[in-house]
């Protein structure tokens, strides 16, 4: 289980890169190696060229900026589980972390490489799907910004062109004291999600004022549970609303492999769904009195 | 004498070597111009091979050759492999050949190597050999296989059934037409693999100025190893040195001998260099051997009270597309099924069935996890049928301790009754329930359930027959320098042989331990050795080394006796010095006794004298000395999501007198997280096309730390009287009663609901699908 | 189509110069080019951990990196971690005390590991140094005695920080 043969680059400009990108057929970028690395290995990926991004400086990094959270894409995800800020503002991403691999590989995998490599059963996309992240792509043609909603096209496919880079991932926070929760079944500790499902609530008193529900490991990306979003809104933020909010989530499409079946698949993410709008709601530190608004 | 080896808890002299990097594996040894082996493996669970086109490979620098069956030497080309282990039931016999010839019957069946400068050209090279196929339908599921009209893994037999054979003692039918109770369950295990953290790898060099061909390989049994090769080589066996070194875990699949061995052999005499072949994980998944799949048909018949009348049954055992190692498995099952209870009656109807998947051999327990599973799963349906304490039921059909030496009914493998030796069953199961605080499990039961949480416990007992035979041997020789030199064909792939053969030798010489210098595994040191499996080094190798090192002390205190002028009775042999208890105490050293041993040049030996200070034993068993043990596990079960949870583990074991507790605790605990494995994770999955699927540590799901409890472990020591030392074997019984444990466990969590499970791996998928059926979640699951 | 590069690399506190084709994985370079091959190799994908070394002091799958990544870069192997005088340190020790090895295959990903635990944790619950191995397959042992091993190095930590 050795890679084939490939070219090796490693760019210390993001131009360098976006050139490299452009010139070389069945190009690869390596970032932090922990998925791509290993498909080499057993040579399901032969690419002829590695363009290895760890060198370029300014593309890792966790930065606040305007009150949005800017993530460089190269920012290892062992840096992201232990920043104050992003444990204080933006905390269902470390609620998400733990989920994600072993601290072996969190200490060399990327924020931009899980998002790349779009595992169907990733915590990291599910995540940012909850959270309605922006990617920052730069290419050929200058920098776009994609919302996520738009970024997974396919089964391990995502709006990153052969030739364009994904450099950073902002978020926008959410109200200071929201509840967030990230629920997830593996088979064991650090295996890819079985089903996960991240989920973010902000309360009025004990109304829901703003909700969002996204579940992985049941379709080719994220799904945003919208649906049971709408209904969350306005309701009481109560057991019997959740448990509704279950039987929905159940309904989510699903797709069944030797791991487990679509059925099974779609029972977790009703009783996940469940336990995560249990568990923001118990999170919760600040709810507005009403007068707010 | 100095402080008493056998039965202290000796730090192990592996460790600082394996601790600083300095360990030595077969890939960390260096021969200059070594060239590096990689297999064209088939890519089809069933298929004729038309080509083999290696020219394109041939042309790439750095290639040496590409071999087919058609480069081999003659043994090799037109035989198949040898067969270990022959059994008069086996009507069909199929082993491979070294390389395809003309058909492959597996997926990962090697057709060709490709010998490089290098392995990652090596294996770029192996991608450039095209082989083209005429594919034909294959047989993954072994309850298909045995169907009319079913694809034939070889269709020159005509059938997939290669052997059909009852067990059986009493009057089956009599004590289940009489019975007041009859019960019947379904159950089955599924494959599963050794998977040891180090991959199979060999290494050969052929030095044509001595003839001599050395074999380095990640074997568990290097004699074997060496016989095979001679045997395909055509060889004189003294012209082969087979070494296993440093073997990172062993666990089964090691003690088979495999065709790459005898290629790479064969390549380093033809090419004229060292060649190494070093397999990676993935052909591991899919080309070394496996185990667990059998499909177990059964009833038992049962009075009120639940004393055992008879158990019936049959087992399907899937052996693969060949079968290296005969029926051992099987037949192991069989004979393990009673267990630890008085059956009166049994009759178990064996059907094994070729499927076109890797063979199967032993993995750590041989047939006997599936057994114990089968025999426990039904003393758990008798408990809850006629409402017993499931661990009442088992006191009542427990063999007694005075009973001892059991004849279990049985006729053994090699054609001799299976007696139990001896053991305290009764005993074993109150020690582990004492452990797991069973008495008061009933109310933190109730208390769990009162907080919605769902908690059980499941008991599991087993007999395990170890220590088989035939022999394994132990040369002691005390060096002119002090030094002890020890020297056995059992293997170490982390028992600790190294040390617990040292314990026993330092004890019996009276040297220190840590003037031992220890050859394992290597078969220019010892000329006759078997190596490792069935749990069978502490009885074999341990007693060789008592018996080697009582009669070395003999040699020694005779001679010391006459150099120091004082009776034996009267000297001491500690620290490798020979000391008279009395007059002025004088001594000689162990070296100057060595000398002295050697006699003078020209002068003759003193008449009483043997020439040098040493002996080999070669100790053989008369039969299995038959460890027992039970396990209590106590499980919590996630009804949400179907995960399980195992918080507490007990274990009572009897494995008779014990070399080193620090040792013997490790083989448990490491055979329970194998165990663990088998009953809630592994699971080698194929396709309809008996393609594999799980064949990634991603997807094979290995027990990991946080999935393995510390286990509280007793010993209850029943010493076997078949052996000098009381000694049993140790490293599998972690293993065997686990996965009966902890599915009975998760039954026990799960009874409000009423679920039963008769499955391992049991997978929580399949528990809320259970839980689903039983209207745990309302209305059921779609 | 591979190229070579020269790379200049620390390796347990040596400095080394070496030529290294682009596609070769630092566990080779290790075992093959530097012969330290007390890093193992057990699964090249990332899962089993045997090759886990430390580089720049945090662990790493050395099977999923090239070597020619860590030019510029510091690596510490299981060869790098006794003590100057060559005696085993605490961790080592520990392993030998609570028979945290069995055929030692494992080990050095393991020490790895637990070397990084401990300098980033000096006193982590069970829960942590579980969670910590779950990066490391052992296939011998069941995991018990290596954490029991950690939870002695971690008494002795906190001892040490009782007195000062």
């Amino acid at each position: 289980m050795k890679p084939a043969p490939f070219e090796y680059h490693d760019p210390r400009t993001l131009e360098e890169a976006v050139s490299l990108l452009g010139r070389c057929e069945n190009a690869k970028v390596l970032a932090g190696g922990q998925s791509l690395v290993p498909m080499m290995n057993f040579r399901y990926v032969m690419p002829d060229h590695i363009i290895d991004i760890n060198g370029i400086a300014d593309l890792a990094g966790i930065e606040e900026c305007d009150g949005v959270l800017r993530i460089g894409a190269a920012t290892r995800q062992r840096d992201l589980e232990f920043s104050d800020l992003i444990a204080r503002r933006w905390p269902l991403i470390k609620a998400g972390l733990h989920h994600v691999g072993h601290r072996q590989t969190r200490n060399r995998g990327t924020m931009g490489g899980s998002l790349s490599h779009a595992d169907p059963s990733a915590e990291l996309p599910n995540v940012c799907a909850a959270m309605d992240a922006t990617i920052e792509i730069a290419g050929p043609r200058g920098t776009r910004l994609v919302p996520f909603a738009q970024f997974n096209r396919a089964f391990m496919t995502t709006a990153v062109e052969p030739d364009e880079l994904l450099t950073a991932v902002k978020i926008v926070p959410w109200a200071e004291g929201h509840g967030y929760s990230f629920q997830e079944f593996a088979r064991r500790h650090g295996d890819f999600a079985v089903v996960g499902v991240a989920a973010l609530l902000e309360l009025e008193r004990d109304l829901v004022t703003r909700a969002a529900v996204s579940v992985c490991g049941v379709s080719t990306g994220p799904v945003r549970l919208r649906e049971i979003e709408r209904k969350l809104v306005g309701a009481a933020a109560s057991d019997e609303t959740f448990a509704a909010a279950a039987i929905s989530a159940r309904e989510v499409d699903a797709i069944g492999d030797h791991h487990a079946s679509a059925d099974y698949r779609r029972h977790l993410a009703g009783v996940l769904c469940e336990r995560a709008l249990r568990q923001a709601r118990a999170r919760v530190t600040i709810a507005t009195d009403g007068a707010v608004g | 004498m100095g402080v008493k080896q056998f039965g202290a808890r000796v730090a192990r002299l592996e460790d600082t070597a394996l601790l600083s990097g300095r360990g030595r594996f077969v890939d960390d040894i260096k021969l200059p111009g070594t060239l590096h082996a990689v297999f064209v493996r088939s890519t089809y669970a069933n298929a004729r091979v038309l080509d083999i086109n290696a020219s394109e490979a041939l042309a790439m620098p750095g290639v040496r050759a590409v071999l087919t069956a058609a480069d081999l030497p003659t043994r090799m080309r037109t035989q198949r492999m040898p067969m270990l282990v022959p059994n008069t039931h086996i009507k069909t016999l199929r082993t491979q050949h070294c390389l395809a010839v003309d058909e492959v019957r597996y997926v990962g069946q090697a057709i060709a190597v490709v010998i490089a400068e290098d392995r990652y050209v090596a294996e770029d090279a192996a991608g450039m050999v095209f082989v083209d196929y005429d594919v034909l339908p294959a047989v993954n599921d072994v309850r298909d296989a045995v169907k009319d009209g079913t694809p034939l893994v070889h269709p020159e037999f005509g059938s997939n059934v290669v052997v059909e054979m009852p067990m059986t003692f009493g009057d089956v039918e009599a004590a289940f037409a009489n019975a007041p109770h009859v019960f019947h369950e379904d159950m089955w295990q599924h494959r599963g693999g050794g998977n040891a953290m180090e991959p199979r790898c060999v290494l050969a060099s052929y030095e044509p100025a001595t003839e001599l061909l050395t074999v380095w390989s990640a074997t568990q049994t290097p004699h074997i190893s060496r016989r095979m090769l001679g045997e395909l080589l055509d060889m004189n066996i003294e012209q082969i040195r087979s070494i296993a070194p440093d073997v990172g875990g062993g666990f089964g699949p090691k003690a088979i001998f495999y065709a790459e061995e005898a290629v790479v052999a064969f390549a380093a005499r033809h090419i004229g260099a060292p060649v190494k072949f070093t397999e990676d994980r993935r052909e591991h998944f899919l080309c070394a051997t496996q185990e667990r799949d059998q499909y177990w048909n059964m009833s038992i018949a049962v009075d009120d009270d639940g004393t055992i009348l008879g158990v019936k049954g049959s087992l399907l055992h899937d052996t693969g597309a060949f079968m290296p190692w005969g029926i051992i498995m099987p037949y192991i099952a069989a004979a393990t099924l009673p267990g630890p209870y008085k059956l009166k009656s049994y009759n178990l109807d064996i059907t094994v069935v070729f499927t076109n998947k890797v063979a199967t051999t032993p993995v750590r327990g041989a047939g006997r996890p599936q057994a114990v599973f089968a025999m426990e799963r039904l003393m758990d349906r008798v408990a809850h049928e006629l409402n017993i304490d499931p661990a009442e039921v088992r006191r009542r059909n427990f063999i007694q301790p005075e009973e001892m030496p059991y004849p279990v009914g049985l006729t053994f493998r090699d054609g001799k009754p299976l007696v139990y030796d001896s053991g305290d069953y009764p005993k074993g199961q109150e020690v582990a329930l004492e452990m797991s605080d069973y008495s008061t499990f009933r109310d933190r039961q109730a208390a769990a359930r009162a907080q919605g949480r769902y908690i059980g416990i499941g008991i599991a007992n087993y007999v395990e027959g170890t220590g088989l035979g035939p022999f394994e041997g132990v040369t002691i020789r005390i060096l002119p320098n002090g030094k002890v030199r020890v020297a056995t064909g059992a293997t170490n792939q982390g028992q600790g042989t190294r040390t617990t053969i040292s314990q026993i030798v330092a004890d019996q010489v009276g040297c220190r331990i840590e003037d031992i210098d220890i050859s394992i595994g290597d078969t220019a040191a010892i000329a006759n050795g078997v190596g490792a499996f069935a749990s069978r080094q502490a009885v074999n190798a341990g007693n060789s080394a008592f018996i080697a090192g009582t009669e070395v002390r003999g040699k020694i205190l005779k001679l010391a006796s006459r150099h120091l002028g004082v009776p034996e009775e009267e000297i001491n042999l500690e620290d490798g010095i020979a000391t008279a208890r009395t007059g002025n105490k004088p001594s000689i050293s162990f070296g100057e006794l060595a000398s002295l041993a050697q006699g003078m040049p020209g002068f003759s030996m003193n008449p009483d004298d043997s020439v040098g200070l040493e002996h080999t034993a070669y100790f053989t068993p008369l039969q299995a000395a038959y460890c027992s043990g039970c396990h209590v596990a106590e499980v919590e079960v996630d009804i949400g999501t179907g995960g399980v949870k195992i918080n507490r583990y007990s274990v009572s074991h009897d494995s008779g007198n014990i070399i080193n507790p620090l040792i013997v605790d490790g083989q448990v605990q490491g055979g329970v997280a194998h165990g663990i494995g088998n009953a809630l994770l592994e699971w080698m999955k194929y396709d309809e096309n008996a393609q594999p699927v799980t064949a990634t540590f991603a997807d094979y799901l290995i027990p990991m730390a946080t999935d393995v409890p510390t286990c509280a472990i007793e010993h209850v020591e029943t010493p076997s009287p078949l052996n000098p030392l009381g000694v049993k074997g140790a490293g599998e019984g972690g293993t065997i009663p686990a996965a009966a444990a902890i599915v009975a466990a998760v039954e026990n969590a799960l009874a409000p609901f009423g679920c039963r499970f008769v499955e391992a791996p049991l997978v929580p998928e399949r528990i809320v699908a259970a839980l689903s059926q039983a209207g745990a979640y309302g209305a059921p699951v779609r | 189509m591979s190229m070579t590069r020269t790379i200049n690399v620390t390796v347990n506190g040596t400095s080394y110069e070496h030529d290294v084709d682009v596609r070769l994985t630092l566990a080779d370079f290790l075992r093959h080019e530097l012969n330290l091959t007390g890093t193992h190799i057990g699964c090249e994908h990332g899962v089993c951990g045997a090759c886990t070394i430390l580089l720049d002091g945090r662990t790493a799958r050395s099977c999923l990196t090239f070597a020619v990544q860590v030019d510029g870069h510091s690596v510490t192997t299981i060869e790098g971690l006794a003590e100057k005088d060559g005696t085993l340190n605490p961790l080592q020790r520990a392993m030998v005390d609570n028979h945290g090895l069995q055929c030692g295959f494992c080990t050095p990903g393991v020490l790895a590991t637990l070397t990084e635990l401990l300098n980033d944790i000096p006193n982590p619950s069970e829960q942590q140094v579980r969670e910590a191995l779950t990066g490391n397959l052992c296939r011998c042992t069941g995991y018990s005695g290596m954490i029991a091993a950690v939870m002695q190095v971690a008494r002795a930590n906190c001892n040490d920080d009782g007195r000062q």
